[in-house]
């Protein structure tokens, strides 16, 4: 039989997450900080607003684009919180996840042999799917002594004249790094010198824990180059909804929305029912879970001051990003080893791209109980990885 | 800090100073410092314990009691108010806008006790108009807290 595999997709690697995965399934008392969502509930009333959709009979396609009256409610959640103005005619897509965003945008403007920048560590997504469109993916490395943050300098060094997007993921999964406004600022002119587009995937804008998320979108003359991505998983505990958005000036919506149509046709209908209700009524339970998480953020910062563990000071999305250099492990034996031995399951950094090697990836997505059972056994693990040395 | 102090103890009462301090990201000092202000202000009241009372063997029956009483001049209800809770079996009374006065909520060990209360003290006080009795079969929730909830983590284990 021929190759019946294309060979794109057969060399792009599987989820380093995935490899960790299936040994960490196999434990069955195993307790967890490897987790990428919220671990608080859907809010009741976006949930029951979900249910009133079925029962009401909203089962059918939406149009392809999402509902008008979620597009509005985007829009008006987008100007509240960010002072940005997107007209929900023509310049708001909703997609399946934040996820469809990010793939659907990048093979609406990637042609073949563009380039598309990616500071790593980042989440998984972007360096596959950038494949698949076509584009060459170019790595940024980003620094623990920058805080994670993306510098004018690493971003010069890696544009070329076949530079099409810079992929902007602040706050950050793993890190939890941000990107403040004058970072912003630096980062803006060079886009605009070089006349490239910025995809920027805030979907932790709503989670952070100094100031209030910036969009590189409202830094002047930014918006008619950005495709910015959010979605309602992270802010309103809703990952199993599948819902998220693209914003983006109309000549990209309009393509973006070609390929969504063949290839989704529409978000869920009831999740769009569901999030209506969320971006109206429920800036108070995003506040209340923020305020949660940044409780849970102190707590472990102070755990790991206390343990001299090497951590800088994340300030959004709700992962800590430890050093484990001292140990003389990579980052893959140490949290082997730590879930072998003291049953805790964290994500190595190398899950999202070489330069985490070296550090591990803590989700706070956790009670604070869990958390304090977790960092017990994390205290006794690095007491006796010290004591041997 | 104040607020989200608050919320911090109307949901975990024994938590200690200084992991307090922690979670809030102030010293220690000023976590006691603001809590001996809250006590004193009388905003911190108590620190009570919820206690699930169907899971033991202690008999006890709540009742919520509707009472529509005659307001007295000067005082409003207040004093009305203060000659039924001053009975210790009373745990609660709230002055209510709508159909009746004032709920009063009243725990005894027996449906019995409950009558009696509610016949020979209650209805004979002067102001007392009238009175409407329920019973409380099954408590659901209480206090915020959702009693006999089993939490169980259903995510996957590691994801992205």
């Amino acid at each position: 039989m021929r190759e019946m595999i294309s060979q794109k997709v057969a060399a792009i690697k599987p989820s380093g997450i995935r490899k960790f995965f299936d040994i960490v399934s196999e434990m069955k008392d195993a307790i967890s900080l490897g987790v990428g969502e919220p671990d608080f509930d859907t809010p009741w009333h976006i949930r029951d607003e979900g249910i009133y959709a079925f029962e009401r009979g909203k089962t059918f396609y939406t149009s392809n684009a999402g509902l008008k009256e979620l597009r509005i409610e985007i829009s008006n959640y987008l100007k509240r919180h960010q002072g940005l103005e997107y007209c929900p005619d023509n310049e708001i897509l909703v997609t399946v996840g934040g996820s469809e965003a990010i793939d659907v945008g990048l093979r609406a403007v990637i042609n073949p042999g563009d380039e598309v920048i990616i500071p790593q560590p980042s989440y998984v997504s972007y360096e596959p799917c950038a494949i698949l469109a076509g584009a060459k993916p170019v790595i940024v490395n980003l620094k623990a002594e920058n805080e994670f943050r993306l510098t004018p300098g690493e971003l010069l060094n890696a544009v070329s004249d076949k530079t099409k997007v810079l992929i902007l993921p602040y706050p950050n999964n793993p890190t939890g790094a941000i990107m403040e406004a004058d970072d912003l600022e630096r980062i803006a002119r060079i886009i605009i010198e070089k006349d490239i587009l910025v995809m920027s995937d805030e979907i932790y804008a709503a989670l952070t824990y100094k100031n209030k998320h910036i969009s590189i979108a409202s830094v002047d003359g930014m918006q008619e180059r950005t495709i910015l991505i959010n979605g309602f998983s992270k802010a309103y505990a809703m990952t199993g909804w599948r819902l998220g958005y693209a914003c983006a000036p109309k000549e990209i919506i309009k393509q973006m929305t070609k390929i969504h149509q063949f290839a989704i046709m529409c978000a869920p209908t009831t999740s769009q029912y569901a999030a209506i209700e969320a971006l109206k009524n429920g800036d108070s339970d995003v506040a209340a879970m923020c305020q949660s998480y940044n409780q849970r953020r102190r707590y472990l910062m102070n755990a790991f001051r206390q343990m001299g563990l090497e951590c800088f000071e994340p300030y959004g999305a709700f992962y800590v990003f430890p050093c484990i250099k001292e140990f003389g492990m990579t980052s893959e034996e140490f949290a082997t080893k730590f879930l072998q031995e003291e049953k805790v399951a964290v994500v190595p950094g190398t899950a999202f791209g070489e330069c985490g090697e070296g550090y591990l990836r803590i989700s706070y997505a956790y009670s604070l109980d869990n958390l304090k059972l977790a960092i017990e056994r994390l205290e006794k693990f690095i007491t006796r990885l010290r004591n041997n040395k | 800090m104040r607020e989200e102090l608050l919320s911090i103890v109307e949901k975990n009462s024994r938590i200690d100073f200084s992991e307090l301090a922690v979670l809030l990201g102030v010293t220690e000092e000023a976590v006691l410092d603001e809590i001996s202000k809250l006590e004193k202000e009388g905003i911190i009241c108590g620190y009570h314990t919820l206690i699930n009372w169907e899971k033991t063997s202690i008999e006890k029956v709540t009742a919520l009691i509707e009472v529509k009483v005659t307001p007295q001049r000067g005082r409003g209800f207040d004093n009305m108010a203060e000659r039924i809770y001053n009975y210790p079996e009373v745990k609660a009374v709230y002055l209510i806008s709508g159909g009746y006065d004032l709920l009063v909520i009243l725990e005894e060990k027996t449906l019995k006790e409950i009558a009696n209360f509610v016949s020979d003290k209650l209805s004979t006080l002067d102001s007392v108009l009238s009175t409407a009795t329920h019973f409380i079969l099954k408590k659901y929730k209480d206090h915020g807290t959702i009693l006999n909830k089993s939490v169980k983590d259903e995510r996957e284990v590691i994801t992205p």
